[in-house]
């Protein structure tokens, strides 16, 4: 009990740290993924083919590669790019960019081609009459979106998003290899110091089932306020 | 754009298929023998059987695969005992334990298709069984598996996805499948996009497959 004790002796408070670290890049990505999700949702529901297309391979790339080598290309790519943009307006020095944003962008496009799929279905199941009683009623395009589309595609969404968030808090993980201190890789500094991995492995899978199980507390909490009047 | 890099990586990365599709039939061999043995497990009266079959499908399915590769990996290695048996001519291999890992992984996640599988059968189908005079083992085999399968075969399907996906995590612990091989590619040349490309397209090329083939027995096996 010693190794996990708060102060200098233990790393019960850096793996805490970690552990807002891990909640913090989850939800920033969730967030970044949301937007991408906004973006490319409509695309896919569009009636232009070529919007359709460009949705479609975005959610299929996406999600038929592996989060390593998403991680991996944005990770060593990350920079390269963003120096090659701002060479075009004239900026010359190096940049890097942060573990943080490397890893909160790249989990965010992944979990962003997860929601587009789950959006696209809850638009999707809402009954046509309701598309229809907007028109109908000649309603502002973002009344009859905010207030009559999105309340009952979030009621069919929040099991899949649900879903989503526990595979983007899982990705997280994949996010130690670019340095970023997070659960798995203060385990993997603390593993290394001390030398005994097998505590501080089953430590942290300890400390994402706890994320897990109060998250889907949570979420089931949210999910019955949404279907209050079902 | 480096047009040269990517037909130099290109046979370099199909070498490298052969280890990720390798990982890949293995850890779902042994996995759905796991499911199906934890989805029976689960169907149990017996709450403590059923219980522990859920708290195994709960932990693998609520932690990272990652951190179960790790433990399996530099884990079990720590306890002297685990040393001195036969099992650390398995566990000493980083290529086992990425199978063990990956197969209690999709063993969970299978248990729980086919769990769901078995609880969408009508009861009247199991008791027109039971009626007809035939014994358990018949009615399991040869009834409640064959609509099983149908049921749970584009959850399955999608489960193949991701663990072939999950296979990636394999070069976390020096094994060179695809992903592991483009990250030293990556890592020698600095050029992430090209090589994205090709281990990306390599990637999408066996969905591909994997999805049709699932979609051709879907029809195989749905009724007329």
């Amino acid at each position: 009990m010693d190794l996990i004790s708060f102060g200098d002796n233990g790393w019960g408070d850096e793996l805490f740290i970690a552990t807002l670290m891990t909640i913090a890049v989850a939800v920033t990505a969730m967030l970044i993924g949301f937007l991408f999700a906004l973006i490319f949702t409509p695309l896919k529901l569009s009636k232009y083919k070529i919007l359709n297309l460009i949705a479609n391979f975005y959610t299929t790339v996406v999600r038929g590669v592996p989060e390593l080598l998403v991680i991996y290309l944005f990770f060593f790519g990350g920079s390269g790019a963003i120096m090659y943009v701002a060479q075009i307006f004239g900026y010359y020095d190096y940049i890097e960019i942060n573990a943080f944003l490397t890893g909160a962008i790249s989990i965010g496009i992944i979990s962003g081609a997860y929601s587009t799929e789950v959006f696209r279905g809850a638009i999707q199941s809402i009954d046509k009459g309701q598309f229809e009683a907007c028109h109908v009623l000649g309603l502002k395009k973002y009344i009859y979106f905010f207030k009559v589309i999105m309340p009952q595609m979030l009621r069919l969404a929040i099991p899949n998003l649900s879903n989503v968030w526990q595979i983007t808090l899982k990705d997280t993980s994949l996010i130690s290899v670019t340095g970023l201190v997070e659960i798995m890789r203060q385990s993997y500094i603390a593993a290394g110091s001390t030398r005994d991995p097998l505590f501080f492995y089953s430590f942290a899978a300890l400390l994402y089932l706890m994320l897990t199980y109060l998250s889907m507390k949570f979420i089931n909490k949210l999910e019955k306020n949404y279907s209050r009047g079902y | 754009m480096d047009l040269e890099l990517i037909i130099t990586s290109f046979p370099k990365l199909l070498s490298a298929t052969v280890v990720t599709l390798k990982l890949l039939s293995a850890s779902l061999f042994f996995g759905l023998f796991l499911g199906l043995f934890f989805a029976i497990l689960r169907l149990n009266k017996n709450i403590l059987i059923s219980g522990f079959a859920y708290g195994y499908s709960y932990v693998f399915r609520g932690t990272p695969l990652l951190v179960q590769i790790f433990i399996i990996y530099f884990g079990l290695g720590q306890i002297e005992y685990l040393r001195t048996t036969f099992l650390w001519v398995i566990l000493k291999e980083p290529y086992w334990c990425a199978i063990i890992a990956f197969s209690l992984n999709t063993g969970a996640y299978t248990s729980e298709i086919l769990r769901s599988a078995f609880e969408t059968i009508k009861p009247g189908i199991i008791e027109a069984g039971k009626s007809l005079g035939l014994n358990k083992v018949f009615i399991f085999t040869k009834i409640q598996i064959p609509i099983a399968i149908k049921q749970s075969l584009p959850a399955y399907g999608n489960e193949i996805i991701l663990m072939l996906k999950g296979t990636s995590l394999a070069s976390t612990v020096t094994l060179l499948d695809i992903t592991g091989v483009a990250k030293f590619i990556i890592s020698t040349t600095f050029r992430p996009i090209e090589v994205f490309i090709v281990a990306g397209s390599i990637y999408l090329f066996i969905t591909f497959l994997v999805h049709n083939i699932i979609k051709y027995l879907e029809k195989k096996y749905s009724y007329q």
